[in-house]
Order: C-alpha cells, then structure tokens, then sequence
C-alpha cells in the first residue's frame, strides 16, 4: 500500500498538504523545510521542482522557483538532497514540476529515481489526460507512483470521473480556475466542493489554491478530505527569521483549534 | 506514438494538434475547457459561410486587402533571380498580424467572449489586437514585457490611444516569452468571459493551426497574383523570416504540398548563432514544451528556457511554433539565420534601391537572398511582412553610428 492511502486510511479529515520550493529559500533549505513542515503538523509534503516558466503558478511561487533556480537547484541536486530522506522523513512526499525538465532529465530514468528515494507520487500540472493515456502514464504507474490529477469546477462530470480513476493516492480540486496565491472567497468554492463530495469519487480530495491560513483551511474542509497551502507559507518562508520558528508559527496558526 | 502520416498534408495536424512529435497541448487542467471548446469549435466556425463572409469583408475593407505582389526590379538585377515582394506591410496596421486578429476577433464574438487578452513582443501584434478590439468594442487587455515596453514606446502609444490596457510583465526576462506566460496566467483567472489571441503560430492546440489557417490568406493571394504575372502559381522559393512564425506559417501555407516550392525561413541569429546572444531556435534548440506545446525550444540541459536575443523584438522569442519544428525537422523547410548586423544593412539596402523601409523582423529575410545560390530562372516570393515606422528609432540609431 502506498504512503499516501495508507495516510488517507487513517485519517481521511483535516488532511494538511504543505507546498515547498526545493532550494528555497537556499539551495540547501530543502530537508530543513521538509523535516520543520514534518515536526510541526504537515501529514503531505508537495516538493516544488522550479522551472522557469511555471505557467499555472501566481507571483509568490514564481519568485521562490526564479530564486531556487539562481541558487542553483536543478534535478540532479534535488535528488542529491534527498538520497538519505527516508532516515528522517516519515510521511508522504510528491514532487510537483512542469514537464519540459522532467522530459530533459528524462522521464523514465526521473520516474525510476524518483522511486528509489522514496518519493510516493506526482503533481504535473502541465501533463495533460491524453498525453497522460497515450505516453507518459504507463511509465509512471510502472514505477509504482501514484499520480495526482488537478480538477477544477469547469471540469465536466464524465472527465472528473476519469480523471479520478486515472489518480491514485488522492485527487487535487483546485478551488476555482485561478493560478495559485489568488484570494478566494470560499462561500463560492462551497457548492462546488459539496458536489465533489457527493460524488463519492474513488480517492479523497484536497483542496488547493487560495488556501492560506485557519479561517480558509477550516472552510473547506467541512465538505474536502483536506487542503494543500503553498503561497501563503513560501510567502511566510519568504519574511520569516528563520525555517524551524517560521513553519511553527504558520502551522500553529493554521492547525490551531 | 504520434506518427506524422506521410500520405496527410502538411496543412493538417492530427485530431490532438501534432506535426509530426510536435503540438499538442499541454495545458493545465484550469485552461482545459476554454481549450476543449476552441479546438471543437474552431473549424466548424471557421468553415460557416457567413463567418468566412464577415472576414472577407473586414480584411478587404478595414485591412486594404489583397496586398500587392510587387516586382522589385532593382533588387531582381542585383540578386540575379526574379524577385517579387509580398507587401503585407501594406496591412492597416502596419504588418501581416491584422490578418489573425480580425479572424480571431469575431471567433471571440460567436463564443459569446466579452473581453479579450493578448501577448505582445515588438508590439504589432498588440497593435493590431487593440485596433480590432476598438472596432468591435470588446475590452483589450495586453501584456508585453517590461523591458518591450521601453524599447517599443510608440507601440505602446498607438495601444493605449486605441483603449487598450498594457500591463508590462515584470516575470522573469520581462521579454515576450513572459509576457505570453502572463497572458496565459490572467486567462487561468478568467476564462469564462475572455478569449486569448494568440499573435503566432504557437501555444497549445487549436492555436499554431487556427493561426495559420487565418493567416494562410498571404499565399491564397500569392497564388493568383502570381499566376496573373507569370503564368505560374508556383515560385520555386518563398522565404520569409521567423520568430514563432506566423507570417512564414501563412506564406507558406498554400504551398505546403508543393514539393517543388522550396520554403526558407530565416531566424534571427543575433550577434552570430553560436554567440551566446541568439534567437535561432532550430540551431541552438532541442525538443521541449513552452506554452502549452511541444516544439523546439532553447533551453538548459536542465530544461529551464533560456533567454533568446535578438535586434528585432517580434523575433526574439526562445520557441518556434510546431509546424515549422516539424518542417525543420521533416527538411521541407530550408532554415536559415541572419545577424542583426545583417539584418539593419539590409533595412537600409532595400530602402535605397526599392523605397521600402522594411520592419527589422522582415529585414531578416532579406539578407540572405545573396547566400542562396539563386539562378536567373528562379521566381523568389518575399513576404515583406511589416513596415519600418516602428523600428525608425533603431534605424536613426544606426545612421548616427555610420
């Protein structure tokens, strides 16, 4: 069974996605962040790739890639800092990236490796279903990866159920068709989200995009499985003194009760 | 996978957009409705009488077609081959890229579309976006590089006098490649209400096709003209210069599946192709994806694109558009590169021996006529693709250095 449903076997409420940049905010950041985001309450850790031209990512996260890429992050050193991280890491690791330095490094040998050190599945926002089916799928689902589809409220019904059956480990339901670090409002977002749920789709859902602190996190979790944070917490990386006090901070305020 | 059919056209792409390997549509989920839509809409549309009817009417009367095919009898003498000029610089607007925005504009119009968003490098394409938005009073938003911003001041004038909104892309280089990054990023956040004009050959699928077919009007035209003056439809050369590609896309059109028609692109090879400071993407590039196809791009051997360079801003664009990856790549098309010391020469050389002040993008075309080995026999179509105005403050630039 993989990291990600055996999490989602024992706990399929309040489930808390927290999205880093590898090599932000310097190149050698990347365990620290994980294991501070691990200690402080995270339950999944999605692992930004930078890319130069991240085309669904909003100003916060294309800052932190731009400035992953100048301290130097590539694929090679990413996976260079991950080789021991199953020592200290404990929960759920996807990667998420755009294709273009995926296919570069390419994508077999990424997908094998990526394996090997442990990492459970992939966010590629720009690998679309029939590339998916047609290529690239097999590949990953050879690796024994799970894969995570992004679906949106124009997503109609029949390719929602698709893209559910083609996912495994969870579905990722971005809150409206936006880049990430819009504001939302979220009385909004309800029907959409209460429709995913009466779905009775195959994996559980996160939400993500627009999601920031307590009040946000709260509000979609009364109908998703749990949300993913990205800009809001690069944004606190971003002014934070330092990692371990600025991720205990954020997470404390999101988690509190 | 993907196998191109050799027995199909170069005109046609598969149901998915591929020329060959290249197209598709690589696009996040966000975009996919928007997306699904134009690709099962756009050649139903395209196909309506009445639709075809509205264009015609519009680039007939508002754009000033068909542009002349011209003879330019000096420069035939001096090149030692016939030479005939397509002026597209003739174009209300200035260049051919009126061409896709009247088309595309009333797309918009039939797929209930209120708001319009574009890209813009050396600004032609969002001049001729804004020009058309102002006809059919849809709002216009454009984005351009901040750094095209400066360089392309007037453009931006002209924009904003025409009511559109420019907001400068300050992601990345602040060139045209972000400023499509960030067309595309404000369409995620809005794409019920607006449609996207893409001003080249390029993006996801239905785009480098519905293009081409919109701009495939400069070969229909070359065809008939020719034939009026020659006898002939078919030259034995067109040649035209290339940044995406969408002014070679549509010279080359008709052409396509006529073996016989050899088809030249040009790229802008900067200080010289292997200089580090270069746009010529089938040179320098390897197959890759950027903005929402694959296609041949510069880029890292990390995969991160790099930052192109280029005299010409409307050139200067580190991707080409998949058909031309695909000529490329199938050797139907001949590429070729130009400096941009080449390219100014040759913007004054055929100011003094024809009266023409070229666009420094076409200006690129030109100068490599002498290295083609031509014969008297041979009939060379250049498409002139725009008009100089535009580039006068490099050109003044350049007569102070001489």
């Amino acid at each position: 069974m993989s990291r990600l449903t055996e999490l989602f076997e024992q706990k399929n409420k309040r489930v808390l996605n927290v999205y880093c940049t590898a090599g932000y905010p310097q190149l050698n950041s990347t365990m620290e962040v994980m294991e501070s985001l691990q200690k402080n309450g995270a339950n999944i850790i999605e692992l930004g790739m930078p890319y130069s031209d991240p085309l669904a990512d909003g100003e916060v996260i294309q800052n932190s890639s731009l400035a992953a890429l100048e301290n130097g992050m590539t694929i090679d050193a990413l996976f260079e800092q991950l080789a021991t991280m199953r020592t200290s890491i404990h929960i759920p690791v996807v990667l998420m990236g755009y294709m273009n330095p995926i296919l570069q490094y390419g994508f077999e040998l990424f997908c094998k490796k990526a394996k090997l050190l442990g990492v459970d599945g992939l966010i590629l926002p720009d690998l679309p279903l029939y590339e998916f089916e047609q290529v690239y799928g097999s590949t990953i689902k050879a690796n024994d990866l799970d894969f995570i589809f992004l679906v949106t409220p124009e997503t109609p019904e029949t390719r929602l159920r698709k893209l559910d059956s083609l996912s495994s480990g969870f579905l990722y339901a971005v809150s409206s068709s936006a880049t990430t670090g819009t504001d939302k409002d979220f009385t909004k977002v309800a029907k959409y989200l209460e429709r995913l749920k009466s779905m009775q789709l195959t994996n559980p859902f996160l939400v993500g995009f627009g999601i920031k602190d307590k009040a946000s996190f709260d509000a979609v979790n009364v109908y998703a499985n749990g949300a993913i944070i990205g800009s809001a917490y690069i944004q606190a990386l971003s002014k934070g003194k330092d990692v371990e006090t600025t991720t205990k901070t954020f997470l404390e305020g999101v988690l509190s009760n | 996978m993907h196998l191109f059919n050799e027995l199909t056209n170069y005109q046609q792409p598969s149901e998915e957009g591929y020329y060959g390997q290249y197209g598709g549509a690589y696009i996040p989920e966000m975009l996919y409705s928007n997306v699904e839509t134009l690709k099962t809409q756009y050649l139903q549309i395209m196909d309506d009488p009445a639709f075809k009817a509205e264009v015609a009417a519009l680039l007939k009367d508002y754009v000033g077609r068909p542009t002349p095919l011209f003879y330019a009898e000096r420069l035939s003498a001096e090149i030692g081959a016939k030479i005939y000029l397509k002026r597209e610089d003739l174009c209300h607007t200035g260049a051919h890229k009126i061409n896709n925005t009247v088309g595309q504009i009333i797309l918009a119009q039939r797929l209930g579309k209120k708001k319009i968003i574009a890209e813009t490098g050396a600004g032609q394409h969002g001049v001729a976006t804004a020009t058309v938005c102002a006809l059919k009073g849809m709002e216009c938003v454009v984005y351009m590089g901040e750094k095209d911003i400066e360089r392309q001041a007037p453009n931006v004038a002209r924009m904003k006098m025409l009511g559109a909104t420019v907001v400068p892309a300050k992601s990345g280089s602040k060139t045209l490649k972000d400023a499509t990054n960030e067309a595309i990023r404000a369409w995620i956040n809005e794409p019920d209400t607006t449609h996207y004009i893409i001003g080249s050959v390029v993006g996801p699928h239905p785009y480098p096709d519905m293009v081409a077919r919109f701009q495939s009007v400069i070969s229909t035209e070359m065809r008939t003209q020719l034939e009026a003056v020659t006898g002939s439809q078919l030259p034995t050369h067109v040649v035209a210069c290339v940044g995406g590609g969408s002014n070679a896309a549509g010279a080359f059109y008709h052409y396509l599946n006529e073996p016989s028609v050899e088809l030249v692109a040009v790229e802008a090879a900067g200080h010289g192709v292997y200089s580090g400071m270069s746009a010529a993407t089938t040179q320098l590039g390897s197959a890759g994806i950027l903005h929402g196809s694959k296609s041949i791009v510069m880029q890292t051997k990390d995969g991160q694109v790099v930052e192109p360079h280029s005299i010409s801003a409307g050139l200067d664009y580190p991707g080409i558009g998949p058909l031309h990856a695909f000529l490329y790549e199938s050797k139907r098309g001949t590429f070729m590169s130009a400096t941009d010391e080449a390219a100014l020469e040759w913007a004054f050389h055929l100011s003094e021996i024809e009266g023409i002040i070229p666009a420094l993008e076409t200006a690129h075309a030109f100068a490599v006529l002498p290295e083609m080995n031509l014969k008297p026999t041979d009939v060379v179509i250049v498409c002139l693709s725009g008009r100089g105005d535009k580039d006068l403050a490099t050109y003044m630039q350049a007569m102070d250095i001489k």
